[in-house]
């Protein structure tokens, strides 16, 4: 008796699990093209804020490769390098690189690279900081990232990539210095990396198959 | 219990509101509604998420045992909530960007499953379809309105990023109220949207005290006067 109960419950409970399952993976069916396209078109405005859309003439979004580099780039998983080039030569790099020691937790980046090793711009992709104090990195709250284009590892000398408090030239926030230090960390790291390997960033292969190869 | 449609509705707006008298679902309460954007974007997914497991747990009522109906509820709300979160994933991905893990946390949220087992599971598809609604609108009515005052307070501003939801074209609907309005932080971090609700609970309870006053009042009045006595309600 009681066993033919818990098979009858047991059936029941599968059955809504099966009808269930099924019309959520329909749901992910249906929807699948629109949050790739949603996901891409959100790269891409990154992407672009960083290194300007009328610099590159190729598919920055699929000329991509990853590397791995814990000490200077914030993270051991593999950070995704973006290439924009004009006319086939190197033009600009975007790389994903990760501000580890965060107030509370790490800061995503992109760091746009010129070749002659510049700031194209820097942007911040996630972060968990204090409203109102250290989220002023973000570029809705403040302009103070947009103080990092231009800059390169000569520009400021070695001892000016700080901030202020620490003898630096960035501005550090009031009440806020923890945020903005490790940022400045990060962006000095991310051309260290950049000035080792220039020549490899470029030259590796995508791992991404360029378009019109079976996709919409 | 609620029978008639007009005391669903009343009750899921006013006398029986989820976050002003059951004070469920507060945890996505107190954390999304920060903005009137936010508060709108989870407020109509719970709705939605609400509407749908009570249509469903009404169809199946007859046909769960008693012992399973927990696990099965449970199991139709995630379906609708994995659902929801992939539409709004693929249609309003900035917003879904923003509202973050609480899409999801959609699940946990007391107000569905206490109405699942407490209303649909003994009334009609109709019934249910509107208790669901109904209490949907009064929880996404106290996150907007916690939502205006924390963004007015904390931003100076409402319905900023309006087109998150709406779309491009529809940043006029933003309105400054404060131009350079240095805001004030306390009410855009969680112990400000504490503080909003329990004034908004203190709100609620004045108005019913002086609205029973005022029916009490009426009662009282002399029969001269019947269409004023026949007026309360």
């Amino acid at each position: 008796m009681l066993r033919q109960y818990m098979t009858r419950s047991a059936v029941i409970l599968g059955l809504f699990a099966l009808v269930g399952g099924g019309l959520v993976a329909y749901i992910h069916q249906l929807t699948h093209p629109y949050i790739e396209a949603s996901e891409r078109a959100y790269m891409l405005r990154s992407l672009h804020a960083v290194i300007p859309p009328e610099t590159h003439d190729n598919d920055i979004f699929r000329d991509m490769i990853t590397v791995r580099d814990p000490e200077l780039l914030g993270t051991d998983k593999p950070v995704p390098v973006f290439r924009a080039r004009r006319q086939g030569k190197p033009v600009a790099v975007a790389i994903m690189s990760v501000a580890p020691d965060g107030y509370v937790g790490p800061i995503r980046l992109l760091v746009g690279i010129r070749v002659d090793g510049t700031v194209s711009g820097v942007r911040v992709l996630s972060h968990k900081e204090t409203p109102g104090l250290g989220d002023g990195i973000d570029e809705r709250r403040s302009d103070w990232i947009l103080g990092f284009t231009g800059r390169s590892l000569g520009n400021p000398e070695r001892k000016g990539w700080y901030v202020q408090r620490d003898g630096g030239v960035f501005d550090q926030f009031t009440g806020a210095t923890i945020t903005p230090r490790a940022v400045v960390k990060a962006v000095y790291n991310t051309l260290k990396y950049y000035q080792r390997h220039r020549q490899r960033l470029f030259e590796e292969k995508s791992i991404v198959a360029p378009a019109g190869d079976g996709d919409a | 219990m609620a029978e008639t449609p007009r005391e669903i509705i009343n009750e899921g707006l006013w006398r029986n509101n989820t976050a002003l008298v059951q004070l469920l679902g507060l945890c996505p309460l107190l954390a999304v509604s920060g903005t009137v954007i936010n508060a709108l974007g989870l407020g109509l997914a719970t709705t939605l998420v609400l509407g749908g497991s009570n249509v469903t747990v009404s169809l199946v009522r007859n046909l769960v045992r008693p012992e399973l109906r927990i696990p099965t509820f449970v199991l139709i709300i995630a379906c609708f909530v994995t659902a929801v979160e992939l539409l709004m994933k693929a249609f309003v991905y900035d917003l879904y960007l923003i509202l973050g893990i609480f899409i999801p946390l959609i699940v946990t949220n007391c107000v569905i499953i206490a109405r699942a087992e407490s209303f649909a599971s003994k009334h009609n598809v109709g019934r249910s379809l509107l208790d669901g609604l109904s209490m949907g609108a009064g929880f996404t009515l106290v996150l907007v309105v916690l939502g205006g005052m924390r963004e007015a307070i904390g931003h100076g501003t409402l319905l900023a990023q309006a087109e998150l939801m709406f779309g491009a074209g529809s940043e006029w609907l933003t309105v400054t109220l404060v131009d350079d309005y240095r805001g004030y932080l306390l009410a855009i971090l969680p112990p400000g949207a504490f503080i909003g609700l329990g004034l908004l609970i203190a709100l609620k309870n004045v108005i019913d005290r002086r609205s029973a006053e005022r029916a009490a009042k009426r009662q009282r009045a002399p029969l001269g006067t019947a269409g004023e006595a026949a007026g309360s309600s």
